[in-house]
């Protein structure tokens, strides 16, 4: 365990450019530094912020990112051990202009270049700032994602299920959007529901009655659209405490089929009965606190280890990316060919995608 | 030379069962270069549609995969036999031209597009496209759903679509 081991991560699969250093010494990694540009975009605003979609916008600062996090980091090209890029899977224009950059740089340099799943960046982030063993439950919830993995290697992961149509996060935006909130919806429709009364409006649980840890939040937002537009065609608007109950009865939905889901997907994986049984939460709906707070509460009753690493590394950044590389290394695996993008890149291939064709959950 | 043959029906789908059969039916009548823009405030079903067409044509092929929203990620592709399927969410866009750096008027060339709020194209939005409304019913449960297109590459859509109706 002695091996001390730096990596270079780069990470431009959406809207964010990112860099960062890592190193792993004694055993525990750090963060030497972490560089994100186009923040704002990834509150990512369904009524304004202009999204960086441009291949272009990602390779004009793809090196001015590089330079700052290895200034930042106070570390040379010629230090480092290895170079770690996110080769998918994400906006094709966006990752192949980090692949591009990257193989560039490890041409240049004589480093090695390791590929890496964005996903399973997102994945081995609990190893890096919680020091987890595998295998670990993983609960990935954000504005795109939502999915439960248990990780079992830096290579190895098994998808118990997963949103079989938006994301949590997304139904977040998209009711605030419908309610006339501001963007981005996570924390200003949880301000509001701390005002509400969740009981006032009982939303669907979708897919709480089928078996299995598949989740489905579409129909959630035509219930809402539906719910507003009887009180608007009651009282002619919509009064202050009208929108909170909204909002509290959207998240207190939202939360009960997380956590329902959690709980399955938690029996399945103690059932493996690992050694140090822990459930990791990572991405912006983590930040939620009455989320967080039922998931708490799951796990303290069954006994299981809680842990959520900082908003700054579950939203996309490059200091996983850089993980993930330095995890890859210590297993052993080095360059092979050439690298190439892949925006379509599942973490676990022979999981099934779904059930069924979502005809029941995914409402109109 | 006469003008190209224009096609509008309305259709009502009960319940969201009803658009996803509706999806499967017109799935397996899409080639390579036809485009669909979906329209439809949040919540109208746009993204069901899709999700119901795009699953017919992979369970051709034998295959279970998710459909995700494109909301974040702005564009899902998928590889078919019968050529790409673009599945775009332009919500986020701003700007007509960021549509061309996505790739998506190439595309309108070589794959089966879908696309949501369309209305961020612009001029781009291809000619001859087919446009389906979908807007919410009195009762809020079904939608009403409504299909316009331009040329005769929709003929076999819509003479499906009439026989449905």
């Amino acid at each position: 365990m002695a091996e001390t081991l730096t990596y270079l991560g780069i990470e431009s699969s959406c809207d964010d450019t990112a860099a960062a250093v890592v190193r792993l010494a004694r055993g525990r990694g750090e963060v030497l530094s972490s560089v994100v540009q186009g923040q704002t975009a990834l509150h990512a605003d369904f009524g304004g912020v202009v999204p960086e979609i441009a291949a272009r916008a990602h390779a004009e600062r793809l090196d001015l990112v590089t330079a700052e996090a290895l200034d930042l980091a106070g570390i040379r090209l010629a230090d480092l051990d290895g170079i770690a890029v996110t080769a998918g899977p994400g906006l094709i224009g966006g990752v192949m202009s980090g692949v591009m950059f990257a193989r560039g740089l490890a041409a240049g340099s004589g480093l090695p270049l390791l590929p890496v799943n964005h996903l399973a960046g997102h994945a081995l982030t609990p190893r890096l700032t919680d020091g987890l063993d595998f295998p670990y439950l993983m609960l990935l919830v954000s504005g795109g994602h939502c999915q439960f993995l248990i990780a079992r290697a830096p290579d190895s992961f098994t998808r118990l299920g997963g949103t079989i149509d938006d994301a949590p996060g997304e139904a977040f935006d998209k009711v605030a959007k419908l309610l006339g909130l501001g963007q981005p919806g996570g924390p200003l429709v949880e301000a509001e529901a701390a005002r509400g009364d969740p009981a006032r409006f009982v939303f669907p649980r979708p897919l709480l009655d089928r078996p299995g840890c598949d989740m489905s939040f579409s129909g959630l937002k035509t219930a809402i659209l539906r719910a507003r537009d009887s009180v608007v065609a009651e009282k002619g608007g919509l009064t202050h405490q009208d929108r909170s109950d909204l909002c509290a009865g959207f998240q207190a939905a939202v939360a009960a089929v997380l956590t329902e889901k959690s709980r399955r997907a938690l029996e399945a994986y103690v059932a493996e009965r690992p050694a140090a049984p822990a459930l990791a939460v990572a991405g912006g709906v983590a930040a939620n606190s009455a989320i967080r707070a039922n998931l708490t509460d799951l796990c303290a009753r069954l006994g299981v280890r809680f842990t959520a690493p900082p908003l700054s590394l579950c939203t996309d950044n490059a200091a996983m990316i850089a993980w993930a590389g330095i995890e890859q290394h210590r297993i052993g695996q080095r360059p092979m060919g050439e690298i190439t993008a892949r925006p379509r890149w599942p973490l676990d291939d022979s999981a099934p995608a779904m059930l069924g064709s979502g005809k029941k959950g995914a409402k109109a | 030379m006469s003008a190209p043959p224009e096609f509008h029906l309305s259709l009502a789908l009960p319940s969201p069962e009803a658009t996803a059969a509706l999806a499967a039916r017109i799935a397996p009548l899409l080639g390579p270069g036809q485009v669909m823009l979906l329209e439809g405030e949040i919540g109208a079903g746009k993204t069901h549609f899709a999700r119901a067409l795009i699953q017919t044509l992979l369970a051709a092929e034998g295959r279970r995969e998710d459909v995700p929203s494109p909301t974040f990620t702005l564009v899902q592709v998928y590889e078919t036999a019968r050529g790409e399927i673009w599945h775009a969410d332009l919500y986020r866009l701003t700007d007509p031209s960021e549509v061309i750096e996505l790739g998506l008027t190439e595309a309108f060339e070589t794959a089966i597009c879908l696309v949501e709020w369309p209305d961020r194209l612009g001029d781009l939005a291809p000619r001859e496209a087919l446009l389906l409304s979908l807007r919410p019913d009195a009762t809020g449960e079904g939608r009403m759903a409504t299909f316009q297109a331009t040329g005769i590459c929709w003929a076999p859509v819509f003479a499906a679509l009439g026989a449905a109706a």
